[in-house]
């Protein structure tokens, strides 16, 4: 037993998945508490987080900005919607979820070889090209995608052992949305402890050494477009997974849920968050979930009308965001870890600093005083995205 | 590493350990409350959600916000003017009606939430109005997988009102593109028959049913067909067609916006056939304002641009003052509306279709339930006098909307009619005359009254 403490501290999958566990159980009692309208936004919550988990790994972790990730979710609930389409019986949605991420992995390929050839703003604006064309496809193909007015998802049913599960712990037969809503997170929850335990391995290393140095990084034996394309395909996959649970989500994939905007409300979320943090991603995601419906709640309560608290929500949202790069231009996350490195660093140099490595949440050490290059830290509120695209 | 690390780390994560076990057990435990009722027990009837003894609750998805916001955020200031009105009065049975409108941003991502919001938190008694094609293919399954009743539907795609069997809760409301295809196409039959028509298509349900119903009439006419998608505003290419294929005459089944890039870029092109649009998108006030802001100032008086332009009528506009029903619809405007803002044929289109709701909330009785109110409507819908044009043909068999319509010319901003009112079906069925619902008045209350079926 004594042997086994130590090994449960520094064995990263073990407290991943421990972690994971105490997640999973609150996500459950939380599911479970709130009522049909809330697990809906915290379904749609969970696949937001998703997208952004994945964008900030690339982002934050390997340099690369992309602001094509909408059209990764898109290619994912495209894959989701042919499979969960009108024809019976439906796909087990195991294979649903899978044939989506694979899809959306080999579209990932083709892009990420290309990505890896281009830096900063060349990469930003390809992957910008890409958000603006995938939708498009779906208009082009119209007879089998739908074109505009999209393809509807029929939810499928909980599975029975579900339902007779849930009814034991909760005496309420599941809806549908509700267990999309818990599907959303039992996904969620897979695939952070999948990226945390990817970014704290031997392939997350080489990812923040391409970042941090090319020309180090390549003296060391590491493969820059290898490395490069790595992040890339890992990225997009689990764009298109958050995508396909999307489709679930929002019922219908249409070209006209996958604007630009979409791309850049991931980035939004990552921003919001911290560059390279799953927790801030998460934090990111719940901000851009809730925000708006509280923010307009606020408003009717005001005696607002109708038009004037809708239009109060991208107004706080758009304020919300320029404070944030303001006040605490690491994000939320990356800010109060910056903080609590100060605390801990005046309180005395005798208690070091656990290694960035040994935490789950916060690979990058936004504000680490000694990384002065890092480019996830952006000291001045300036232009982030540049630095984060430099690699 | 000091020698002390190993110590400090394994007392945190036995604490943490400690914490998240802890944890676990409450977890399992809070979760586990409900456990070994009986399944009879959870049933609960959700019939009358929504309603109490002095209020009911309805509600829509609108872009209040974004690209669709002009115009369309109008409509649900029409709805709440009239709901206000008739609370005035005393409501519908003694229950006034509570109306809320969430914004959408014209994203069925959006869609989907503020559904589940309406439905889920606010606990609407049905949906109202809820707006666009692709937006509320986003609702329409959810609302009728919880038996919410789906009013009235702001888009004249067919599959609102098609397929009751499929979804028995949602009906349509304004006449739906494919009989609106079918009057036009009926009327350049008639008035244009050596015209060589090309079609101006928007890329969903708005273009290909209204290409269906056009088609059903002058379809060796049509010599050149071309669309576009909403998101991409660069329809030169597509004008350019047009006019290369020598069109005299251009249908547009478009929204506003791309009724006024189309007539910006024919400017441009010096393409002048004759034109035709869809009731949709051809308003003249808000595709002239659109067509100055467009153009920069370059067009400032754009509704004249408009002269000459052929469309269709459902419901009398801004631009009949004379009509009763728009003189009832500015007298509950000038008194409920808001301050400074003036009635637009938007406004208009959401005070009609409130009175609609309120004609079938009538027909539903005093002992209201979702059922009840569809069934009413079923029932009695199809009776209903309103400011349509022509009347609706709700049914068993059918929740489409409005029947028919009229095609007018527009000289000034004014709608002048070039036929009586035309009414038709989906299909083959024959385009007729039929003015019978056209020319009533409101009754001088302002409020319908209709009787309760059953």
């Amino acid at each position: 037993m004594p042997a086994l403490r130590p090994r449960l501290g520094s064995s990263p999958l073990l407290r991943h998945l421990l972690v994971a566990l105490v997640g999973g159980a609150v996500a459950l009692a939380v599911l479970t508490a709130v009522d049909d309208f809330r697990a809906g936004q915290l379904a749609a919550m969970a696949y937001l987080g998703i997208a952004a988990a994945g964008l900030t790994v690339l982002t934050g972790l390997n340099g690369q900005l992309s602001l094509g990730h909408g059209a990764f979710m898109a290619i994912g609930a495209y894959t989701a919607a042919l499979f969960l389409g009108d024809v019976e019986p439906a796909a087990p949605l195991a294979v649903v979820l899978l044939a989506a991420t694979a899809v959306a992995s080999l579209v990932g390929l083709v892009v990420g070889l290309a990505a890896a050839r281009l830096h900063g703003p060349y990469l930003a604006g390809a992957t910008l090209a890409l958000a603006v064309a995938v939708p498009g496809l779906a208009i082009y193909f119209g007879d089998t995608l739908g074109g505009e007015q999209g393809l509807s998802v029929r939810v499928p049913e909980p599975p029975a052992w579900f339902a007779d599960l849930l009814f034991f712990l909760t005496a309420v037969d599941p809806s549908r949305g509700r267990f999309v809503a818990y599907l959303s997170w039992f996904v969620l929850i897979v695939v952070l402890v999948l990226l945390a335990n990817l970014s704290q391995s031997r392939v997350g290393r080489t990812w923040r050494a391409v970042r941090d140095h090319e020309v180090a990084a390549e003296l060391a034996g590491i493969s820059l477009t290898r490395a490069r394309v790595v992040a890339f395909v890992v990225s997009a996959a689990t764009a298109g997974l958050a995508g396909a649970l999307m489709a679930m989500v929002v019922r219908l994939t249409a070209p006209s849920g996958f604007t630009l905007t979409l791309s850049l409300t991931l980035l939004t979320a990552v921003v919001l968050g911290g560059l390279g943090s799953l927790a801030g991603a998460l934090i990111g995601a719940a901000l851009l979930t809730f925000l708006p419906q509280v923010v307009t709640g606020i408003g009717s309560d005001l005696g607002l009308d109708d038009v004037q608290s809708a239009e109060l929500a991208p107004l706080v949202y758009g304020v919300v965001m320029i404070l944030v790069i303001l006040l605490a231009p690491a994000g939320l996350v990356g800010t109060l870890q910056g903080w609590r490195l100060r605390r801990r660093a005046a309180a005395g140099p005798a208690a070091p600093a656990v290694p960035a490595t040994a935490r789950p949440s916060d690979p990058t050490r936004p504000s680490d005083p000694t990384r002065p290059s890092d480019p996830t830290h952006p000291t001045h509120p300036t232009h982030p995205t540049d630095k984060a695209g430099r690699a | 590493m000091s020698p002390s690390t190993p110590r400090t780390t394994a007392d945190r994560w036995r604490r943490r350990t400690a914490a998240a076990t802890a944890t676990v057990l409450t977890c399992a435990l809070a979760t586990a409350c409900g456990a070994g009722q009986d399944r009879d027990d959870a049933e609960s009837p959700a019939d009358r959600v929504g309603v109490t003894d002095d209020t009911i609750k309805v509600g829509g998805h609108f872009p209040l916000t974004g690209v669709a916001a002009p115009g369309y955020s109008e409509i649900p200031s029409g709805h709440q003017a009239f709901y206000d009105f008739v609370n005035a009065e005393g409501g519908v049975g003694g229950r006034e009606i509570e109306f809320v409108a969430k914004d959408d941003a014209y994203n069925p991502t959006n869609t989907t939430q503020v559904t589940n919001e309406l439905v889920l938190s606010d606990e609407i008694f049905g949906m109202v109005g809820g707006l666009g094609t692709p937006t509320h293919g986003a609702a329409i399954d959810f609302l009728n997988d919880e038996g919410v009743p789906d009013l009235f539907v702001s888009s004249g795609s067919r599959q609102w009102g098609e397929t009751p069997e499929e979804y028995p809760m949602t009906f349509g409301w304004q006449p739906d593109y494919v009989i609106e295809g079918k009057v036009m196409g009926q009327w350049i039959a008639e008035n244009m028959p050596d015209a060589r028509v090309g079609l101006l298509l928007q890329d969903d349900d708005l273009g290909a049913d209204g290409e269906a119903g056009v088609r059903e009439f002058i379809d060796d006419q049509i010599v050149e067909v071309v669309s576009y998608t909403p998101s991409n505003t660069d329809i030169a290419p597509q004008l350019a067609q047009l006019q290369a294929a020598d069109v005299d005459l251009v249908i547009g089944f478009s929204v506003p916006s791309f009724t006024a890039l189309s007539q910006l870029v024919a400017l441009r092109l010096g393409f002048d056939p004759q034109w035709m649009y869809t009731n949709v998108g051809s308003d003249p006030s808000l595709v002239g304002s659109l067509l100055a802001t467009f153009s920069e100032g370059a067009v400032a008086d754009g509704a004249s641009l408009l002269d000459g332009v052929i469309t269709t009528e459902y419901i009398p506009g801004v631009d009949a003052p004379e009509d009763p029903w728009v003189q009832l619809w500015q007298r509950v405007w000038d008194e409920y509306g808001e301050e400074g803002e003036p009635l637009t044929n938007y406004r208009i289109y959401g005070m009609s279709q409130a009175y609609t709701l309120v004609q079938a909330l009538q027909a539903a009785g005093d002992d209201l339930t979702r059922e009840g109110v569809v069934a009413a409507i079923e029932e009695a819908g199809g009776d209903f006098e309103g400011p349509g044009l022509a009347p609706f043909r709700y049914s068993a068999d059918s929740h489409l909307g409005l029947s028919g319509m009229r095609v007018v010319q527009l000289e000034g901003g004014v709608g002048q009619p070039l036929t009586p009112v035309l009414t038709s079906d989906l299909g083959d069925a024959e385009v007729t005359e039929d003015e019978s619902a056209a020319g009533d008045a409101p009754p001088e209350s302002g409020i319908p009254d209709v009787e309760p079926v059953g």
